[in-house]
């Protein structure tokens, strides 16, 4: 995606005009200083957190309340203005790229939270309250909101919802969608719609699955009701060494196969361990292959148990150390490396790309030995980090921008990552969404039948198409031109496209 | 993920898709059948029979993935077995209905999307599915979803089958998560009315004890607490001393909790067999609701949040006191059956059902008046 026409100067001028008769009809529902058509002031939102991609859009709006989103899309409806929404904008994915004749729709305003319900354990919030402000709400009941992507500190809920968001702990304790109860939403035409229910099930067609990670393209989510979990009494975390990436993936799938369900379960490669060592000094083992953190929480009793069981079967299956955390203190210590796995690799490189995939957990020793090939291939370092629990790996690839053709190696071995995981039996994305950063890769995940019934069931929700058009389904149009580009089964490397 | 070309070469699945097509061009009915046990529950049964019976088989288990991955047409049974030998189990406990040698089937496991009594606890049909390959009704084969629980490429439209009644497709194959089953497990009951039997439940539930499945009926509550052994076994210390609760031994309570997740339990079964049974009623609202305003027979389930009714009360007073409590009623079971057995739709959503129809099944061969008499 281009500017807005620049050099051409009638498209130009057709742009101006637009921006000028979309302004003047939302500045009927909307004041003044809800919307914002400067290039200064609406540059902040020409991007999201994959800053490669930028687009002015035509305006941005940013509502206040319910109703005046509402009138927001009946207005964009109207005049069949394209409307992309964005939380807090740290998609991964570019899922919050404005259109270039489109209104970002801004929810960040919508941030109160509405009611915490301790006997039902339910809260619902506004789309706009960040994720971890769920959990501040719940905390004096003893409650959290389980779902706890990275960005939690500073992701919307509605953004969580638009892209199923996972976490360390989503296989005890599930996705977004799992943890989700009913939606209030406004469709394309501005109507008011609800998915889910306060109870645990709707009549009808079961609708919250598909509005639940659908990238802002079925309706505009304003209200979440979300379920609490009780917050465990305890964790404590167990820190393994491996002498080799093999064992260290035949203890992961040793670890479920016992029947045990983590709270949460990494792995770091050796080169990340050594990368975050040198960043927060925690006594990480440097002369591990690989580094397994396995966390238990519950009831004291559960977490005897559970880290008991988990101990003997990482012994049994190899590991040369395991330190487990004795308190809350040494328990943050072991987890600070994972957490700062991106700065301590922006320390050892100009510039990373973060690879987001998931593989079936049994895969994870293949896929590192095919990126240690890949390494060698492209002349270029990658370090890992792997959500062993439910098989979602981020490779980070180091490479410097400022040479030009790096950039372009690290593309091919970017695709290539993925590539190999759709064919070790996963999927493309595992919890950073399509956007725009993998469209080309759903031209080989799925089939043209496929991705037109995706395309149907969008004109289902949105008959105009106008809610975040051209994200995340790849046109039968643009998976033939990519089509044409493949000698073999590889991906496109997107030359063109810079990368941060 | 399997090559998309790999499936022609399964004779039973051609059968199938032959079938759909001849349907799609002639624009006539299809009635999907996998077992047929649950043939009482829903709309009418309209158009000729699609035997999905003959699509059967495990494609691929595997334990340390916690995923198992079947045909529509496999066997309950036949899974559940399978997933026993390895310690795992089906934990939203689908019912098993059907006698005289019928047998439920995974894929109208998914269809139906009717959960038992650990759902509360656990999550229900279409939280364990993981992906399926379902047949439209362009007769094209397509496969969402995996076998990975994260995954977020594209629409999630596996998931939207569970529950769908068959009228999106035919569901030929799916893969469920399969988590271990619990360490422990134990039943207590005590005697108290409904108000208090709810009270307690929420509670206990704000103890963080491992309930996992409750029900109440006439002034007697039971629940099931599963997890680790120490906790299950300090769970059962702690309501026995703060409650006086008394524990039933262990085939007892399977044998009741089986009762209530395959309807066998006198509750359901008593009534069926009448010349003019009383219609059952499945009301599903916020667990904390009080006790609803309706008079008859009610069992309580779900910590609150599944109530089931036997009353010949009119469907619009049920409905309006289930809309009232934030849920919706629905009828479970009638003779003759029932014209319309949910809650009717909002306007919006209305259309979106009926385009999501028009984008799986435009031709509307699928089960039609299934779900809605208007789908």
């Amino acid at each position: 995606m281009n500017g807005q026409g620049q050099e051409d100067p009638r498209a130009a001028a057709v742009w101006v005009g637009r921006q000028a008769e979309v302004l003047e009809a939302l500045g009927k529902v909307l004041p003044s200083s809800a919307l914002l058509h400067r290039r200064e002031e609406t540059v902040a939102y020409e991007c999201d957190a994959l800053t490669a991609y930028r687009q002015a859009p035509l305006l941005v709006a940013i509502p206040e309340s319910e109703a005046q989103v509402a009138e927001v899309l009946r207005v964009c409806h109207t005049l069949r203005v394209p409307v992309v929404a964005r939380g807090a904008g740290t998609s991964l994915s570019g899922g919050a790229l404005p259109h270039s004749h489109g209104v970002t729709l801004s929810l960040a305003r919508l941030n109160r939270i509405l009611h915490v319900d301790p006997v039902s354990q339910t809260a619902t919030v506004e789309c706009g309250v960040r994720n971890l402000a769920i959990s501040e709400a719940a905390a004096p009941y003893g409650l959290f909101y389980a779902p706890d992507p990275s960005s939690q500190i500073a992701c919307t809920i509605g953004g969580n919802v638009a892209e199923n968001s996972g976490g360390v702990h989503c296989l005890k304790y599930g996705l977004t969608l799992h943890n989700v109860l009913c939606l209030k939403a406004y469709t394309v035409e501005g109507e008011a719609v609800e998915f889910g229910s306060q109870a645990l099930d709707a009549p009808g067609l079961d609708l919250l699955p598909l509005v639940v990670g659908s990238e802002g393209m079925l309706a505009v989510v304003t209200q979440v009701t979300v379920r609490l979990t009780p917050t465990p009494q305890l964790a404590r975390c167990i820190m393994a060494s491996f002498g080799d990436i093999e064992s260290a993936g035949a203890a992961v799938a040793n670890i479920i196969a016992e029947g045990i369900v983590p709270a949460g379960l990494e792995l770091m490669d050796r080169p990340m361990t050594a990368a975050v060592e040198d960043f927060v000094h925690a006594g990480y083992d440097l002369q591990a292959a690989a580094i397994l953190l396995c966390e238990s929480d519950g009831t004291a009793e559960e977490v005897r148990e559970e880290i008991d069981r988990m101990r003997r079967v990482l012994e049994r299956s190899g590991a040369t150390r395991l330190e487990v955390s004795s308190d809350e203190a040494q328990r943050l210590r072991f987890w600070s490396g994972r957490k700062n796995a991106f700065p301590a690799s922006g320390r050892i490189s100009p510039d990373y790309m973060c690879m987001d995939s998931t593989i079936p957990r049994k895969r994870l020793a293949e896929m590192l030995r095919a990126i240690e090939r890949m390494e060698r291939k492209y002349g270029l370092r990658c370090v890992n980090v792997f959500h062993a629990g439910d098989g979602n790996l981020h490779p980070l690839i180091l490479y410097d921008a400022n040479k030009a053709e790096e950039l372009h190696r690290c593309e091919l071995f970017g695709a290539e990552i993925l590539e190999t995981s759709v064919h070790l039996g996963g999927t493309v994305t595992g919890e950073h969404g399509v956007g725009v950063e993998k469209l080309n890769s759903m031209c080989v995940q799925f089939s043209p039948e496929e991705r037109e019934q995706m395309f149907a069931i969008k004109r289902a929700f949105d008959p105009a198409e106008l809610l975040n058009p051209g994200k995340a389904i790849p046109t039968l149009h643009r998976c033939a031109e990519y089509g044409k580009m493949h000698v073999h089964r590889g991906l496109m490397p997107f030359a063109e496209l810079p990368r941060f | 993920m399997t090559p998309h070309t790999d499936r022609a070469a399964d004779p039973a699945l051609q059968r199938l898709v032959d079938q759909v097509h001849t349907a799609q061009a002639e624009g006539s009915a299809l009635l999907l059948r996998g077992g047929g046990t649950k043939d009482f529950y829903g709309g009418a049964l309209t158009g000729k029979p699609l035997e999905v019976g003959e699509l059967r088989g495990i494609c691929s288990y595997e334990p340390t993935e916690m995923v198992i991955t079947a045909r529509a047409g496999t066997p309950l049974r036949e899974l559940e077995a399978a997933l026993s030998t390895c310690g795992q189990h089906l934990a939203f406990e689908p019912p098993r209905f059907g006698a005289m040698g019928a047998q439920a089937t995974v894929g109208g496991m998914v269809a139906a999307g009717l959960a038992g009594p650990s759902r509360a606890a656990v999550g229900g049909v279409r939280d364990f599915v993981l992906g399926a390959c379902v047949l439209n009704g362009h007769g094209q084969l397509l496969r969402f979803g995996g076998q990975v629980v994260k995954n977020v490429a594209g629409y999630d439209a596996s998931r939207a089958f569970a529950g769908s009644m068959g009228v999106l497709g035919v569901i030929c194959e799916v893969s469920l998560k399969v988590p271990p089953i619990p360490a422990a497990s134990s039943t207590v009951e005590l005697p108290c009315e409904q108000a208090e039997a709810l009270r307690l439940i929420h509670a206990w539930r704000r103890a963080a004890l491992p309930l996992n499945a409750s029900a109440w009926h006439r002034e007697r509550l039971r629940v099931r607490l599963s997890g680790a052994v120490a906790a299950v076994r300090s769970a059962v210390q702690k309501l026995t001393e703060e409650s006086g609760v008394r524990a039933l031994d262990d085939d007892e309570a399977q044998r009741y909790w089986d009762g209530l997740r395959d309807h066998g339990e006198a509750f359901f079964s008593d009534r069926s067999e009448r010349a003019n049974p009383v219609p059952l009623w499945r009301v599903s609202v916020p667990s904390n609701h009080p006790p609803l305003d309706l008079a008859g027979e009610t069992l309580i389930e779900w910590g609150g949040a599944q109530r089931w009714l036997f009353s010949n009360a009119p469907a619009e007073k049920i409905r309006e006191v289930a809309k009232r409590a934030g849920g919706h009623a629905s009828v479970f079971r009638a003779h003759p059956r029932a014209a319309d057995f949910l809650a009717p739709l909002p306007a919006p959503l209305e259309c979106i059902h009926r385009a999501l129809k028009q984008a799986f099944d435009p031709a509307g061969i699928f089960n039609r008046g299934r779900l809605y008499p208007w789908l």
